[in-house]
């Protein structure tokens, strides 16, 4: 790759910019509203994390160069330039203190969506050379072993042996023409092996047919956390390869939040054409299961359940009455937190920030405010359907010694299933 | 008096004549600037619609959520009562009709003079009540440019020269009024090239983002 320099930067800047861009910097009036959204603000107090300001290096591109007034500022010599020193100083603002959750774009008043445009300015961030460590290694990982984490298919191979074992059940492996192709994550392979083995007693219970694939297993992305079309398109390319080599219909996404936006929205616009297959988060798949009489499940939960509504499945995505439908399938004491749904609060670990190891004092800072969310309502236990999340509500209810242990919901409805005769 | 009567002639003559040119050609360049950029295709398979979802934001965002109230009351209260007030005074009192109606033959029937007076004072007051939260909360002082404050400054010669005309505080009348016409034109000279485009982009900005979130299936 040829060096990474501010005139690249400026130009992946100026390629991000469209009209909703313009229409939303038009309209700002500095009114302040989107820090009230933001954990990060809200939970550190300080002013340099509003989500409008994050976004000045690419409101100074938008108006120097696609506004007649910035144009007439240039002559005169009255342009804001963005030089290499801001961006440098921008990388924290852009990276470490925001997940992409979107609950800015949900409030403010004029109605700029800036969680889109938090996610345009880090394609610019990259070409600058003013991407975070850690996020530049997960890349790297990503595209040369195929798992952001380094993880390779023999580990997965040997934990499909644990769950055959376990299970007595078979998990399919490179089965062509298989209804689903089923992706993962590869903390959720690390840290919840036990999804894996839910959902290949959930299929088998259901009569789905299914297929993990060698070529490919992996649905995160993390050519989108840190802001890269190039890295991000190659990624969906492995996704879209294996399922077209296999010839599935449909693709499942994992319990994980950007893995689902990834592939189910930006995907197909990073390779430019239409999916000749549909992608469903695993949560739409057992809902639909659910609705379709296929899962029956038996006993429910009795102690006192709330659920974490991942941002990027519920308010990026549209899936928020899907998990309650599972939710009320199998549990009796089930109490919603506060702000939920499209107005849930962001765990403070998405968008990257997890894999960038210098945020961890700012990740912990912003769990502040689903830590408050979730002592309101005082559950025995939290349910949730995304691994960063879920990692992120473990070792932050630990951090604050707070006993409430967290579960997948994918695993909860494994749990109930009726056995087979 | 000849004095601040050609003042006033000129503030309704050539003056009015250049800050609705300035205003007319300026905006349609801002709008043009937004829809040449225009959106690339999207390729995702969407969930619904996106003209639904986006005019329905268009007016949804006018009221702040639940939640963002109750962290925001100030914010959100105030900016509603300068906003409608102003909205009040500009588009129902008898000679701002009388006004429009000669430029554009419509007319409609004006609130009493003295409800006006009454709104418009409510909405100095709130005028001045944000700038003291501008100037002081942590927000807003941090994100604040020379501009928000020269914004403010003419909005708020616009309410208070047309209030001080109403009441007769200056003298000669010619004059104030001649002040209140003039900054009102300065608003209009400066709304293209300055945030008081959000009077009509913040639709569009509403738009596109009821269409973007309601494609995948949230109301936004």
């Amino acid at each position: 790759m040829s060096e990474l320099t501010l005139e690249r930067g400026l130009a992946a800047f100026r390629a991000e910019v469209d009209g909703p861009v313009a229409a939303f910097f038009s309209s700002c009036v500095h009114c302040g509203i989107c820090a009230q959204a933001c954990p990060f603000y809200l939970e550190t107090g300080d002013a340099k994390y509003t989500p409008i300001l994050k976004l000045e290096p690419l409101r100074r591109v938008w108006e120097n160069d696609f506004t007649l007034w910035g144009k007439i500022k240039g002559m005169i010599g009255l342009q804001q330039k963005v030089t290499d020193a801001m961006l440098a100083e921008w990388e924290e603002l852009l990276y470490d203190s925001c997940s992409m959750c979107g609950r800015c774009s949900m409030v403010c008043p004029v109605g700029n969506d800036l969680a889109l445009m938090i996610r345009k300015s880090r394609e610019g961030m990259v070409q600058a050379g003013h991407a975070p460590e850690g996020l530049i290694a997960a890349s790297v990982r990503a595209i040369q072993t195929g798992s952001p984490m380094g993880l390779q298919w023999k580990t997965l191979a040997v934990q499909i042996q644990h769950v055959e074992t376990s299970s007595g059940l078979k998990v399919p492996v490179d089965q062509p023409g298989a209804d689903y192709l089923v992706l993962l994550s590869s903390m959720e392979i690390i840290n919840f092996p036990e999804y894996l083995e839910a959902i290949t007693k959930i299929f088998d219970h259901a009569g789905v047919t299914w297929t993990l694939s060698t070529e490919c297993f992996e649905a995160t992305n993390a050519g989108i956390q840190i802001g890269n079309k190039d890295i991000a398109a190659q990624l969906v390319e492995r996704v879209v390869a294996a399922a077209e080599a296999l010839k599935v219909p449909k693709v499942i996404s994992p319990e994980c939040g950007h893995a689902f936006t990834a592939i189910r929205w930006e995907g197909p616009n990073l390779i430019g054409r239409p999916y000749p297959f549909k992608v469903f988060h695993i949560i739409e798949v057992l809902d639909e299961l659910r609705a379709s009489g296929r899962i029956k499940t038996e006993g429910m939960e009795t102690d006192r359940l709330s659920m974490h509504d991942p941002c990027n499945l519920a308010r990026k995505s549209g899936v928020i009455q899907q998990q309650r439908n599972l939710m009320n399938l199998v549990a009796e004491n089930f109490v919603e937190l506060k702000e939920h749904g499209k107005f849930q609060w962001c765990c403070g670990a998405g968008g990257g920030v997890s894999s960038n190891e210098r945020a961890e004092p700012l990740k912990m800072a912003a769990f502040k405010r689903k830590k408050a969310q979730i002592e309101e309502v005082n559950p025995e236990r939290m349910v949730t359907m995304c691994a960063t999340c879920r990692t992120q509500l473990e070792e932050g209810l630990e951090e604050f010694n707070m006993e409430i242990p967290v579960v997948g919901l994918t695993e909860m409805i494994a749990e109930h299933l009726v056995e087979k005769n | 008096m000849s004095g601040s009567m050609e003042f006033l002639l000129w503030t309704k003559g050539p003056m009015f004549n250049i800050a609705i040119a300035i205003f007319a050609i300026g905006l349609l360049v801002r709008i043009a600037e937004i829809f040449v950029l225009g959106r690339k295709k999207n390729f995702a398979e969407a969930r619904a619609g996106e003209w639904g979802p986006g005019f329905r934001t268009m007016l949804t965002r006018t009221v702040a959520d639940p939640g963002t109230f109750q962290r925001a009351p100030f914010n959100v209260v105030v900016g509603w009562v300068w906003h409608i007030g102003f909205l009040i005074a500009l588009l129902l009192f008898l000679p701002h009709i009388a006004l429009i109606e000669s430029l554009t033959g419509l007319s409609w029937p004006a609130l009493p003079n003295p409800v006006i007076s009454l709104v418009t004072s409510v909405t100095l007051v709130a005028l001045i009540a944000t700038l003291v939260h501008r100037m002081t909360h942590p927000v807003k002082k941090r994100i604040s440019t020379v501009e928000d404050y020269v914004v403010w400054a003419v909005v708020f010669a616009v309410v208070l020269t047309g209030w001080l005309a109403y009441y007769r505080l200056v003298n000669p009348y010619p004059l104030v009024l001649g002040m209140h016409i003039l900054s009102a034109e300065i608003m209009l000279i400066l709304l293209p090239f300055t945030k008081l485009t959000h009077i009509f982009t913040t639709f569009i900005a509403r738009w596109y983002n009821g269409a973007a979130f309601g494609r995948k299936g949230v109301q936004s």
